[in-house]
């Protein structure tokens, strides 16, 4: 017998007394969850975000990418890495930044990883929603947005808008339909990487992005209602 | 560099106790470790309403997950493989070092680079790939110290907790080439960063654990906050993962509870840094991502304890770790003494169905039964019951129906058996009893001033001169 159908033998074979029922898990999200508008869903998100050392800043859907350039040049950063066919990285490129290098990701990582570690300063990538009780970004990379953008660079600016903003996990899993289908990789970030593993003692910049950069994207027309 | 610990707690675990007691600088980094994570965890969970129904509900989802565990490995296994990712079954740690070493050998790795992970230390894996010539090279920071120093994790989540920022400098100052001593806490973390994102980018295998395993989309869940794990998962060619069975719920909206109950109970934040979903590897199309990924599902004793319905309960756990962060024998000898991977009050639980009660036992005994693991075990597992029936197996007539575990038995003595055949006897029946407390009471002088494990620091039990009923009867007069 397989080592496979020697575990689940075991495991059939187990009494169950008593079967117990599907927890409701929406009823106690819907129980606990606040009723809240977009404004105090990004306070409640920039607030968390900002507790974990994250830079959040409000932008609109014109003047984002000046107050992108001006950071990245308060930082020092040489080059930025962009996506490819994306319309922020088109706005990007075409605005042509002087003593900013835009780089795109445009091959497989495995022939330029050695780039991508020691010469990549910073990235940008758009987040496709949060999550205002966890304050957490949800990215779902893609091929035009891959998964290392998030991690590699040490500095990352996330793009969201912020109608995209749900209200706790459970409603950012079942309002955007995720069991229905997930990406290769689907992520959930909160703050620059981390680490307390020396006596206790936090410290960013453990192996991820030492700085991330939240562009906290505004409608010109004000009137988009947050996501569910 | 890693060394393989031998399991030998039933002789060792008292020795090593003492060790640690007797040594001031340990007791006080576990204090101050121990006081600190309660405090965090107490700081995230102001509203007990909101803590109890939180427990309640992961207690459920748990319950329900092990309820339906076969039903739910056949979907995941079949979901997985779907979404192509390859899923191996081991039912003891040699088979799974097996898998792992054919798959290694197949794509001619030569490096592993690892996240965290306890099964991988449950099974010994890097002592497995190196006597195949294989690096395994741990990249979770407090990993990577301990494995710096030869040593092994002394808590679940925070392996390095028992050293000090000074031990930590000295380790690497002497063992990393070109680095020089410093207390610095950031420039620590940046040597280590330095290290390691060398070995991200020329692993050819990168090995994880999972958090949870979700049956209905074939996803694997990783939680953590340096972002070595999805280093370890994104950048090498190969993805293996490795998780026991029990990590397994049915659908996603399971896992935000599951989720916050842990971040909460392990380390007191409210979140993580990174919340991991891979459900494949790379597409036809995407850049970066494995090529392969691998699930390998073990056993290793768990199915002992999914065969008893109390002892199942164990199962429940999802590795937050703060069980042993509020127990009060944890706190004061360490991770270490309890020469198991899993130590305090889960691996007092989980290690007997992994390695045999007859290893194990003495660690069943070492609870005050305080309860305070099952106050803050955000899946109520009953912890206190099963030590209490696992002190019961140890002491159970090995082929009497009350043993039902491997080395159950184990502490049964014809001595102990007699004296507490004898104690029995003298306190069910009446007669027997007076006579016995009369020449106990009348003869204490002759009371022993050694009492053996009693006596070591305690003053000697001597009997008191009269008897309860002789008081009451005096008091009547």
């Amino acid at each position: 017998m397989s080592a496979r159908d020697s575990i689940l033998a075991r495991l059939h074979a187990a009494p169950i007394a008593e079967v117990p029922a599907l927890p409701d898990v929406k009823a106690w999200f819907d129980a606990h969850r606040r009723n809240e508008d977009t404004d105090q869903r990004i306070t409640r998100l920039r607030a968390a975000l900002e507790a974990v050392k994250t830079e959040v800043h409000d932008v609109s859907a014109t003047d984002w990418l000046e107050v992108l350039l001006r950071i990245a040049a308060a930082k020092g950063l040489r080059n930025l890495l962009i996506g490819t066919d994306t319309p922020h990285g088109d706005v990007l490129e075409a605005r042509h930044p002087e003593n900013l290098t835009l780089i795109r990701y445009t091959d497989a990582i495995d022939s330029w990883r050695d780039v991508l570690f020691d010469d990549i300063d910073a990235s940008l990538t758009l987040a496709r929603s949060a999550i205002a009780e966890i304050g957490s970004l949800i990215l779902w990379p893609t091929p035009s947005e891959p998964r290392l953008m998030s991690l590699v660079p040490s500095v990352h600016f996330v793009l969201l808008d912020v109608a995209t903003i749900h209200a706790d996990f459970h409603s950012a899993i079942t309002t955007e339909g995720w069991k229905d289908g997930l990406p290769t990789n689907a992520l959930l970030i909160c703050g620059p990487s981390k680490t307390a593993d020396i006596q206790q003692t936090l410290a960013y910049g453990a192996h991820g992005p030492r700085e991330l950069v939240v562009l906290l994207r505004h409608a010109e027309n004000a009137d988009q209602g947050a996501a569910a | 560099m890693s060394q393989v610990i031998k399991i030998h707690p039933m002789e060792d675990f008292k020795e090593r106790s003492r060790g640690v007691l007797n040594d001031p600088g340990q007791r006080k980094n576990f204090r101050g470790a121990m006081d600190f994570l309660m405090a965090k965890r107490r700081a995230q969970f102001p509203d007990q309403d909101e803590l109890q129904g939180l427990r309640d509900l992961g207690s459920a989802i748990r319950r329900y997950s092990l309820a339906h565990l076969p039903r739910l490995l056949e979907q995941l296994e079949a979901k997985l493989t779907a979404n192509g990712i390859q899923v191996h079954w081991a039912q003891t740690p040699d088979e799974a070092n097996a898998i792992a070493l054919g798959i290694a050998q197949r794509v001619k790795a030569k490096r592993i680079i690892k996240g965290k992970s306890m099964v991988s230390e449950e099974v010994g894996f890097n002592h497995a790939m190196e006597a195949a010539g294989i690096e395994a090279f741990e990249s979770d920071m407090g990993e990577y110290i301990v494995q710096l120093a030869g040593e092994t994790p002394s808590h679940i989540i925070m392996p390095a907790i028992h050293k000090t920022k000074q031990e930590i400098a000295k380790l690497f100052a002497d063992e990393i080439p070109g680095v020089a001593y410093t207390e610095d806490v950031d420039a620590l973390i940046r040597i280590g960063r330095k290290v390691l994102r060398r070995k991200f980018a020329d692993a050819d295998i990168g090995l994880s654990g999972v958090n949870f395993c979700v049956a209905e989309t074939g996803t694997l869940c990783l939680v953590e906050n340096e972002g070595n794990g999805r280093m370890c998962t994104t950048v090498p060619r190969v993805h293996i993962a490795i998780t026991g069975i029990e990590k397994v719920v049915e659908k996603l909206e399971h896992v935000p509870p599951l989720y916050s109950l842990l971040s909460r109970s392990a380390t007191g934040q409210a979140v993580t840094t990174y919340f991991n979903l891979i459900s494949g590897p790379r597409k036809p199309g995407e850049k970066d991502g494995p090529e392969e990924v691998h699930l390998i599902l073990l056993d290793n004793g768990r199915t002992q304890a999914y065969a008893d319905e109390e002892l199942r309960e164990t199962l429940k756990c999802i590795r937050c770790g703060a069980c042993m962060n509020h127990c009060p024998v944890y706190a004061r000898i360490g991770g270490h003494a309890y020469g198991t991977t899993y130590p305090g009050p889960i691996g007092a639980i989980i290690s007997p169905h992994m390695l045999g009660l007859d290893a194990t036992y003495p660690l069943a005994f070492a609870s005050t039964l305080c309860g305070a693991c099952v106050e803050v075990c955000p899946v109520k597992i009953p912890i206190t019951d099963i030590l209490v029936r696992l002190r019961n197996e140890a002491q159970a007539r090995p082929d009497s129906i009350d043993a039902t575990l491997r080395g159950s038995g184990a502490a049964r003595t014809t001595a102990g058996t007699a004296v507490w055949g004898v104690w029995a006897q003298v306190y069910s029946k009446l007669g027997l009893y007076k006579l016995a407390s009369w020449f106990m009471s009348r003869g204490r002088a002759l009371s022993p001033t050694e009492q053996g494990a009693w006596t070591r620091s305690r003053t000697p039990l001597i009997p008191a001169p009269k008897r309860l009923r002789d008081l009451l009867k005096d008091r009547k007069r």
